[in-house]
């Protein structure tokens, strides 16, 4: 990895106040300055005071180092923490519906869902539903061989990600 | 107790004296309480007034500022002096009132998200909900305003709520978990510093606003005494120590001296504390310093490597990392390097032609009456860039101009703000005639409330700094700059508001009267100098420019 790769994916995890605005402030500080967010998830944690948000962005070192510092002016942001720099589990998930025009196609994704340990969510006459997890690659490939049938709508949640405990 | 009490029970122990401010709908309960609470209020003729004379009121003293306005415009109009003060760390808290709460969102009267404008200039605000977070509320936006990197905060408080029954109570500890300003710079940084400092053969301090928030002056004095570094100081750091020590080199820059200039084009090394390294400062940022290792004192960590790579960067308080470093500084061998900076100030001096009414004669003028001694403020423009250049700052906090955002119209607001916190001082407000047109209803602000600030309008006719831009770099085009047509007769506007008025057109008018004015204790006084109308600012290098591309005038 270069260290000056302008294209460089970063997980940031960021604690905050689970307060109103909050989520504005952050993305509001995002935007004033010019970074681009690939994705953003926001949920209560274990303490109910308290708020995970997992940002996506692009950029390198000395951008990171630039979000690093602004997001730890905010007020209500309690800790920042670059999830890429340690060893770390991430998630993604995604509802694809697929169409499926004969009985052979709807087995075809059946299969093809088991293989990548996806579930069947919702049974149309002409559609599949898929909920699929997993890493970004892997969603990308099931995404990739479903195209074959016709998507005809894909929803994903954007990165989670968790430290690794070695202890 | 109602929320509007509970509210300004709690303005007192926070040990506020004075509010400027403007009623409105959404703020009467407010008011109510406030008319007979002892806090003095100071009514503006409008908010941008209010926001700016807070903004002033603090840089002068050090304390928080108090601004008051209603929701909606109030609020609006407030937004240019809360961003004015962002940009150069002014502690200020802003109240606004907000729409009754079951109504916000619904675009009721006067309503508009607030908090939501005044999100990115702010340090932090808040919008009340609930009658019993208003201690809390309270509290903490004062600590967030005045701690760690200072700022303006604003409360939003709905107007059911300040007519809300609650309960009373003060926390005497503020308890913020996500906020906790680091003071102390590391002692391994601080040592590291030294080391560097020591070994170097070109050093140059930059002094910037930092040095005079946390009110490091007498620490920087001693560090500069102990080691004779060559010091220059940025517009907001002028004042930082006396400009006429041996080895100050004025502003540098922009319109910075040449010698400021040439010293941080050859330095070796710069030591920078509180400054942050802004492009009218730097100039064509690749070219900046290109021989210097740089130290970085802020207590910003978000200001160090933001636009300039840092060697060592020591985040902490101005005040306590000079403390630290004065305990291990020491003389250190650059006289060589003083020959060199001795020379440079010999040759190229600031320098002006006496032919003509001459704005840079008036500001040496007032500099050489005063000795430093009055608080100046300036609108944005030539005559700001003048006084950095002509007045001998020698204190701390004698400067209030607004540095970051530029503001025009911040100068009179502002002066009357510092004369209210420094009555015993000369408050000068050193203005364009563009500039001291944008809050000139401000007039009947001071005259009212006894605040006898005098104002010298610098007056060319033009708005001087643009037309310098248009006369250097578009052909002489003065696009909308010629301010002739339609100016008001300043004497007689200044007369119409019970103030006193002058008009100058020479150096011998102006020395006549300039005793009088600065000795008037009573009266606001507005002095309408005619100077010359195309002079220009020198040096200059131009926007984009390395440091060492200087335009001078008179070459």
């Amino acid at each position: 990895m270069k260290k000056n790769d302008q294209n460089q994916s970063h997980i940031i995890s960021v604690t905050v106040e689970n307060r109103f605005g909050v989520l504005a402030r952050i993305a509001g500080l995002f935007s004033a300055r010019g970074y681009n967010i690939d994705s953003l998830s926001v949920a209560e944690t274990e303490d109910p005071s308290i708020s995970r948000m997992v940002i996506v962005v692009k950029g390198d070192e000395k951008i990171l180092e630039q979000i690093y510092k602004q997001l730890n002016k905010l007020i209500d942001v309690i800790k920042v923490q670059d999830l890429t720099k340690e060893e770390h589990i991430e998630r993604e998930l995604a509802l694809i519906k697929v169409n499926t025009h004969s009985f052979n196609e709807r087995q075809e994704v059946m299969q093809l869902v088991s293989i990548f340990r996806g579930k069947i969510v919702d049974v149309g006459k002409k559609t599949l539903t898929i909920e699929i997890s997993g890493v970004d690659s892997k969603i990308r490939a099931m995404l990739d061989l479903l195209k074959t049938f016709g998507i005809k709508e894909v929803i994903r949640t954007g990165k989670i990600a968790i430290t690794r405990e070695f202890k | 107790m109602k929320g509007a009490q509970i509210f300004v029970e709690c303005l007192k122990r926070e040990g506020v004296k004075v509010i400027f401010g403007y009623p409105g709908g959404a703020v009467l309960p407010l008011c109510d309480v406030l008319y007979d609470s002892g806090i003095r209020f100071i009514l503006t003729r409008h908010e941008q007034g209010a926001a700016h004379a807070a903004d002033g009121f603090s840089r002068s003293s050090g304390k928080v500022g108090v601004c008051l306005a209603t929701s909606g415009p109030g609020a609006t109009n407030l937004v240019t002096g809360i961003a004015t003060a962002y940009m150069d760390s002014v502690p200020i808290v802003a109240i606004t009132g907000q729409v009754a709460t079951h109504l916000i969102g619904n675009d009721a009267f006067q309503e508009v998200d607030t908090t939501g404008i005044t999100r990115p200039i702010t340090k932090h605000n808040y919008l009340i909900k609930d009658v019993n977070e208003i201690p809390r509320v309270v509290r903490e936006a004062f600590y967030i305003a005045r701690t760690g990197r200072p700022g303006p905060v604003l409360i939003d408080f709905p107007v059911d709520i300040q007519r809300k029954e609650g309960e009373f109570y003060w926390p005497e500890k503020v308890e913020i978990r996500s906020y906790k300003p680091k003071y102390e710079g590391h002692p391994l940084q601080i040592k590291k510093a030294w080391d560097l400092i020591k070994s170097s053969k070109k050093p140059v301090l930059i002094a910037g606003g930092g040095v005079i928030i946390s009110n490091a002056s007498e620490e920087l004095k001693k560090f500069l005494e102990k080691t004779n570094i060559p010091v220059t100081f940025t517009l907001l750091g002028l004042g930082s120590i006396d400009v006429e020590w041996e080895y100050s080199l004025g502003m540098p820059g922009m319109h910075g001296t040449k010698y400021a200039n040439f010293a941080i084009s050859e330095a070796d090394l710069l030591i920078s504390v509180g400054c942050r390294f802004d492009d009218r400062v730097t100039g064509k940022i690749d070219e900046f310093a290109p021989n210097a290792k740089i130290i970085h004192i802020d207590i910003d960590p978000s200001a160090i490597s933001k636009n300039v790579e840092v060697d060592v960067p020591i985040v902490g308080d101005a005040k306590l990392v000079l403390k630290k470093l004065n305990e291990i500084a020491e003389k250190i061998d650059i006289d060589e390097w003083l020959k060199k900076i001795k020379e440079w100030k010999e040759k190229f001096p600031l320098k002006y032609e006496r032919n003509g009414f001459k704005p840079q004669y008036i500001i040496e003028k007032i500099s050489e009456y005063t000795k430093g001694d009055a608080i100046i403020c300036t609108e944005v423009g030539q005559n700001q860039m003048w006084t950095a250049q002509y007045y001998k700052f020698k204190k701390p906090r004698t400067l209030i101009t607004s540095g970051g955002l530029g503001t025009m119209g911040y100068g009179f607001p502002a002066a009357i703000g510092a004369k209210v916190a420094n009555p015993e001082k000369i408050v000068i407000d050193i203005a364009g005639d563009g500039s001291i047109q944008m809050n000139i209803q401000e007039l009947a602000t001071a005259v009212y409330n006894k605040i006898p600030v005098k104002v010298f309008i610098l007056n060319n006719c033009y708005l001087g700094m643009v037309r310098q831009w248009q006369q250097l770099f578009y052909n002489r085009r003065y696009a909308f700059t010629c301010l002739e047509g339609g100016q008001p007769d300043f004497v007689k506007l200044a007369e119409s508001y019970g103030a006193i008025g002058y008009r100058v057109t020479n150096e011998q008018e102006f020395d006549n009267i300039l005793p009088k004015v600065l000795e008037e204790k009573e009266k606001v006084v507005f002095v309408d100098c005619r100077i010359e109308p195309e002079e220009n600012v020198f040096p200059m290098v131009p926007a984009g420019a390395s440091l060492t591309e200087i335009l001078d005038g008179l070459a």
